[in-house]
């Protein structure tokens, strides 16, 4: 029977960890997520997993070990936040490029500078182009089996691609939240073994992994790491499908989570926890009559393209929420993919976008009611209330305010 | 120990064919570490660099052995990874077959941008070799200055002008570093001494935990010499003591050549292009220093190989 536990976002995935009883594990501290790996280090020392626990001295380092041991055919995991990611950006092209199905947790953390411990999403974006899937989780429930099913996508043979499942910094890490956990056996049999096709650690296949390309082979080997990639979509649904099945849970088990937009006129689209917030501001609006909806992204690496324009096909205005600044682009990162996803769709909708929640900067429901009436105006006016706004600034530091 | 003429006749680790320059003290070496492992597999791993791009390119590849390159600065961390899946795996029945693990990197990728990794995998105790190459410069992307280059080196970053001698300063003493790790076993090799270095490795396969071993690889293209002159340049570094070959085995301090005249350092310097400019007369105090320098460091050896408790 499934189990209520009341744990922490971080405790959730370092269940999850316990549940998977990796091969080996490396780690290194760094806050947000730190306490995952501590909780971790406690199941290693009471014997509730075998895992090989490596306790590097940097993440450059735990991103190495880690490609060194999936490489070497071990079910290998690490985590990390914005500068421990950032330190192992070198390493994550490397992993992908090596089709190794590393699954790593990222808590989110603004990246430095200024120095910043709190959630935004600044990091993950930083990495969007390394070639790993990423998975955003909007709390601990899905963190943890976002975890599970992680595993099941990352090492399907055709996809073998690295995946970072991501949960926001102190938000859902930190934040105490009713977790349901389910039983080991069935969770054991979900991940299945795993057996690496090719290995360092094979007698009679010996392997040579990261040969020099010059350009006769380097774009061919680059465009074949992206068959993973473009594989990976159908995988992420199968194994979606096959978790809620297998465990009756109700996460978002697909690309993203469509909250009322069936008939929505506006719509918001949003990453990770503030996702609940907005859910609320819907639900307070329809209980008011106004045709609002909400579009919660949960896979943004591969990005639902032709699914996001089929969900905006009848909405007159949306609103992209970004938790990151993408400097000198128009907007914030998913914005771009956004609009990307709408281009040659007729008709499409006033589209705006709002950067929020940046080193930790609180959002709350006034906020996101706030972007639902520039919305309202923008269909009124016919073209966007703002291109670009800047959620909860203190006045006077921008020329553009909301909330 | 096996006899080198038994050892000829065993299947090679790293193959011909490759693309080292000719006269490259690096693949003889090498092939002879390898051997060392015995009837063990073997998984090597190579920092970017010389040794790496020249035995691997694609679709090619010079290693018989399992072979993984990551990047330039962490071949000691991949390796903890592959050694530490080594011990998982094995404790869970999924590999059987014995393995020994060596991770190697030039100079560049192990006394600067490798230190790290080299540190943190020395001190948690991974059961590896590590070899460092050393060829005294960034010999790959075209003879820049490392901190293994020695004083007066007329590299492409401290090329010779008006006002430079060449590199300025005294390079580091990573032995020295890594014997502070007090891990199991440390030393020093030269290429000519083929015996020693057979040991050496032997030795470093043995111990449980960690090794290290710096070997002095002269460089044709690099030094710039006749390509014919690698073991008598090498040879030179040991007579000279700019390149004492010792070993600390488990806290023991062991010299293991000591010549019988002890050679001016000039000796060494003087069949290499890169130290001609010393021989002018306004730079005989660069000379000066390098012996005081290498004079210093011998003796320190010598008295710690002396005064260790057997
Ligand atoms: C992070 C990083 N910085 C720089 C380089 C460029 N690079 C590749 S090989 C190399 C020189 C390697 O020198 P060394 O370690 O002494 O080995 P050698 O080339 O002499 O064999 C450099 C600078 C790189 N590949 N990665």
């Amino acid at each position: 029977m499934p189990e209520l536990l009341a744990l922490t976002g971080n405790d959730a995935v370092a269940y999850a960890m316990k549940q998977i009883n990796p091969d080996v594990v490396a780690a290194y501290p760094i806050t947000p997520q730190t306490s995952l790996m501590q909780k971790f280090a406690d199941y290693v020392a009471d014997g509730e997993v075998d895992t090989e626990l490596v306790l590097v001295e940097s993440e450059h380092s735990a991103m190495s070990a880690t490609l060194g041991s999936q490489a070497a055919g071990a079910r290998s995991m690490t985590a990390t936040s914005a500068c421990g990611l950032a330190l192992m950006w070198e390493i994550l092209g490397i992993t992908s490029a090596y089709r190794l199905p590393v699954v790593m947790p990222v808590v989110n953390r603004a990246l430095s500078g200024p120095i910043n411990i709190q959630g935004d999403h600044s990091d993950t974006m930083g990495a969007r182009d390394c070639g790993w899937i990423q998975i955003f989780s909007e709390n601990a429930q899905e963190a943890y089996e976002n975890t599970l099913q992680a595993i099941r996508i990352a090492e399907h043979p055709d996809v073998l691609t690295p995946i970072m499942v991501t949960l926001d910094g102190f938000i859902i890490s930190h934040g105490l939240e009713t977790v349901k956990v389910y039983d080991d056996a069935p969770v054991k049999k979900f991940l299945r073994d795993y057996q690496a096709r090719y290995t360092l650690l094979d007698p009679s296949k010996p392997l040579t992994l990261g040969a020099l390309d010059f350009s006769d082979y380097y774009f061919e080997h680059k465009v074949s790491q992206l068959q993973g990639m473009l594989k990976s979509p159908q995988v992420i649904l199968d194994v979606g499908k096959e978790f809620y099945k297998t465990f009756d849970g109700d996460c978002c088990y697909g690309f993203y989570e469509a909250h009322e937009m069936k008939d929505a006129e506006m719509a918001v689209i949003v990453l990770g926890s503030t996702a609940g917030a907005t859910r609320m501001v819907v639900d307070d609006l329809r209980s008011r009559g106004v045709a609002a909806g909400m579009i919660k992204i949960r896979s943004y690496r591969p990005f639902p393209y032709d699914e996001i324009a089929r969900e905006l096909a009848n909405v007159k205005a949306v609103a992209v929420l970004d938790r990151s600044i993408a400097y000198g682009a128009d907007g914030g990162p998913v914005h771009g993919d956004v609009r990307a996803a709408l281009y040659g769709k007729h008709p499409v909708p006033v589209m705006s976008n709002y950067i929020y929640g940046l080193g930790g900067k609180p959002i709350d429901m006034e906020h996101i009611m706030g972007v639902f009436d520039d919305l309202k105006e923008s269909i009124v006016k016919g073209h966007p209330k703002r291109r670009v706004g800047y959620i909860n600034l203190k006045e006077g530091n921008t020329p553009s305010l909301v909330g | 120990m096996a006899k080198l003429k038994d050892l000829v006749m065993e299947p090679e680790h790293l193959s011909p064919g490759h693309r080292l320059c000719p006269g490259c003290g690096v693949p003889a070496f090498m092939r002879l570490a390898l051997h060392m492992a015995g009837k063990n597999n073997v998984v090597v791993c190579g920092a970017t660099g010389c040794l790496e791009v020249s035995s691997t390119i694609f679709p090619y590849t010079a290693w018989n052995c399992s072979f993984i390159h990551n990047a330039f600065e962490n071949a000691a961390a991949t390796m903890s990874g592959v050694e530490t899946a080594y011990r998982a795996l094995s404790k869970r029945g999924k590999v059987k077959a014995p393995y020994k693990f060596l991770a190697f990197g030039g100079d560049g990728g192990t006394y600067d941008i490798g230190l790290q990794s080299l540190s943190g995998a020395m001190e948690r105790g991974h059961n590896m070799v590590y070899v460092c190459y050393d060829n005294e410069a960034y010999q790959n992307t075209g003879n820049q200055r490392s901190s293994s280059t020695p004083m007066g080196s007329n590299t492409t970053t401290t090329p010779v002008g008006k006002n430079s001698y060449g590199r300025k300063g005294f390079r580091k003493d990573l032995t020295g570093i890594l014997i502070a790790h007090h891990i199991p076993y440390v030393a020093q090799a030269t290429v000519d001494n083929w015996k020693d270095m057979m040991r050496k490795f032997e030795r470093a396969f043995e111990v449980e935990g960690p090794a290290f071993i710096n070997v002095l690889a002269p460089c044709v293209p690099g030094w710039k010499y006749d390509e014919k002159l690698t073991i008598e340049i090498s040879r030179l570094a040991a007579k000279t003591c700019f390149w004492p070959a010792f070993e600390v085995d488990n806290g023991k301090w062991k010299l293991n050549y000591k010549p019988k005249e002890k050679l001016p350092v000039e000796e060494f310097l003087k069949p290499q292009g890169r130290f001609r400019h010393l021989f002018r007369p306004e730079n005989r105090h660069v000379i000066d220093m390098l012996q005081a320098e290498v004079d210093e460091r011998w003796a320190d050896i010598v008295a710690r190989c002396e005064t260790s408790p057997s």
